[in-house]
């Protein structure tokens, strides 16, 4: 008994709250930004809609394929449009050499085709 | 009841002591952890939200896209082939289209250059993207120059550029009239890049598709369902960076883990000792050790995964731009639109959370279970 209330007493001095108090504070900060992360989300998703809605537009419009994210070479730029020999296109054994290769592998399409050529 | 959760908020207190008097370890240890987190929440939220984005984009691609090959390359397509495959049933429209690709030595970069289906700008003129504009500091009403196959140089009016906002798929292109498109490549009047086909039914793709091969042998058809598919394959969990960054964090999370389950300091083994002198249970280490457990990975995870989401969603994923840059001059700028599943997050909280707990909670529990003086003594 006396033990605890020395205890109470130290632990006042130096934390006017428990510390297990501002753990659990703590802890309910973060699922609350979490859940704040999830609420952010949402309502960007939907605020970017009518900018999302502009680039499928341009895509319908100007008929495109691909995104533009990897432009360094040709078969990366319009991945979805390479054919099976555009990596080796400098001769038959080149070795892909754009580091987009090592990001972007061909798509599963084209692997299922070599497949059956090898 | 209350007596229950009175006890518990005293081992929370303890813990919390015994937490803050290794201060220097704990912190450390709690931003390696975070930082794992963080590339495997990074790479999480980037690849779910470019998968999520390009499908959302290219719901609007051409239903289908035929080319023609030629010694395993695909090769310029006849315009005379779209006649034949509008011919089939089922086909709405089958128009040819004309794009391709310009090295810009000036800039280093590569465009394409296309004539767009509809509304293309008048001889002379081109409409360019913003990577361009930005690259080449052109403007609306300047002169571009691009050096033809003929080895000619022309000039071109940049008579306006594609909106910002739709960089992510035009940042390098340079829309252009057809008969600039022919002069520049030097490109035949009977031949077009590739066929762009519109169906009156989604479900017969498969077979017009089948059908188009059974009549031009030499072509290959590029469903709409593909070009996602191959948007899929790339920002899939499997896929090259997001596997090599993968394996890297699972190997730091591993050695992490493995150091924490090999055993306890000496420090640590001799606080529990003294705790079972003193006449605490084995329930009640245990319940300690999982705190301590809990408080370090939940903190860890909480700040490595709102740090993954500020980098991806609010800093564009500046530390994976170089990565997906490669040699390329030209990049988009582009705000990625979080899309986030609370299902991969919670897999990421069960890759992460429990294995740690627990990597916490055994070799307490070998330690209280043995003599508190041996354990004091070794």
């Amino acid at each position: 008994m006396i033990r605890r209330d020395c205890g109470k007493k130290r632990g006042a001095a130096r934390f006017p709250v428990r510390k297990s108090t501002l753990c659990l504070l703590l802890l309910g900060i973060s699922v609350l930004l979490i859940g704040l992360m999830f609420a952010h989300a949402r309502v960007q998703r939907q605020a970017a809609g009518p900018a999302l809605a502009l680039i499928a537009a341009t895509v319908r419009d100007l008929g495109l394929t691909d995104l533009a994210l990897f432009m360094e070479a040709r078969y990366t730029r319009h991945l979805s449009q390479a054919d099976l020999h555009s990596a080796f296109q400098d001769h038959p054994t080149a070795l892909e050499h754009f580091p987009t290769g090592a990001i972007a592998g061909p798509p599963g399409r084209l692997r299922r085709q070599n497949g059956q050529l090898d | 009841m209350a007596s229950w959760i009175e006890k518990q908020r005293s081992i929370m207190d303890f813990t919390v002591s015994s937490l803050l008097r290794r201060k220097g370890k704990n912190i450390a240890l709690l931003l390696v952890y975070a930082l794992v987190v963080f590339l495997l929440g990074s790479a999480l939220f980037f690849t779910q939200a470019m998968k999520r984005e390009a499908a959302l984009i290219l719901q609007d691609a051409p239903e289908m896209v035929v080319q023609r090959l030629q010694g395993g390359r695909y090769d310029p397509i006849p315009v005379a082939y779209a006649e034949k495959i509008s011919n089939i049933r089922g086909v709405i429209s089958a128009g040819p289209r004309l794009w391709g690709y310009y090295f810009d030595s000036h800039v280093g970069a590569n465009y394409t250059i296309m004539v767009p289906p509809a509304n293309p700008p008048s001889r002379g003129r081109i409409i360019i993207g913003n990577g361009i504009a930005r690259s080449r500091s052109v403007a609306r009403r300047h002169i571009m120059s691009l050096r033809g196959y003929d080895g000619l140089i022309r000039n071109y009016t940049v008579a306006g550029t594609i909106p910002s906002a739709s960089e992510l798929v035009s940042a390098d292109l340079v829309l252009i009239a057809e008969a600039d498109y022919r002069e520049l490549f030097q490109f035949p009047a009977a031949l077009a890049t590739d066929i762009a086909v519109a169906v009156r039914n989604q479900r017969e793709l498969p077979t017009i598709a089948h059908k188009v091969v059974a009549m031009l042998p030499d072509t290959r058809p590029i469903i709409r369902e593909e070009m996602v598919r191959t948007y899929n394959a790339v920002f899939d969990w499997r896929g090259g960076m997001v596997m090599v960054l993968l394996i890297a964090a699972l190997a730091a999370f591993v050695i992490f883990a493995w150091d924490k389950a090999s055993g306890l300091s000496a420090e640590e083994k001799r606080e529990i000792g003294i705790l079972k002198a003193i006449g605490w249970e084995t329930s009640d280490i245990i319940t300690i050790k999982t705190y301590e457990g809990l408080f370090v990975s939940f903190f860890s995870f909480s700040g490595g995964l709102l740090a993954a989401y500020l980098h991806v969603f609010f800093g564009s994923a500046f530390l994976f731009a170089p990565a997906l840059k490669g040699w390329s001059t030209l990049y988009p700028d582009f705000r990625i639109t979080p899309f986030v599943d609370p299902y991969q997050v919670a897999i990421l909280f069960c890759l992460t959370v429990v294995p740690y707990t627990v990597a916490t909670i055994v070799p307490s529990w070998r330690a209280a279970i043995v003599d508190p003086d041996a354990v004091m003594r070794s």
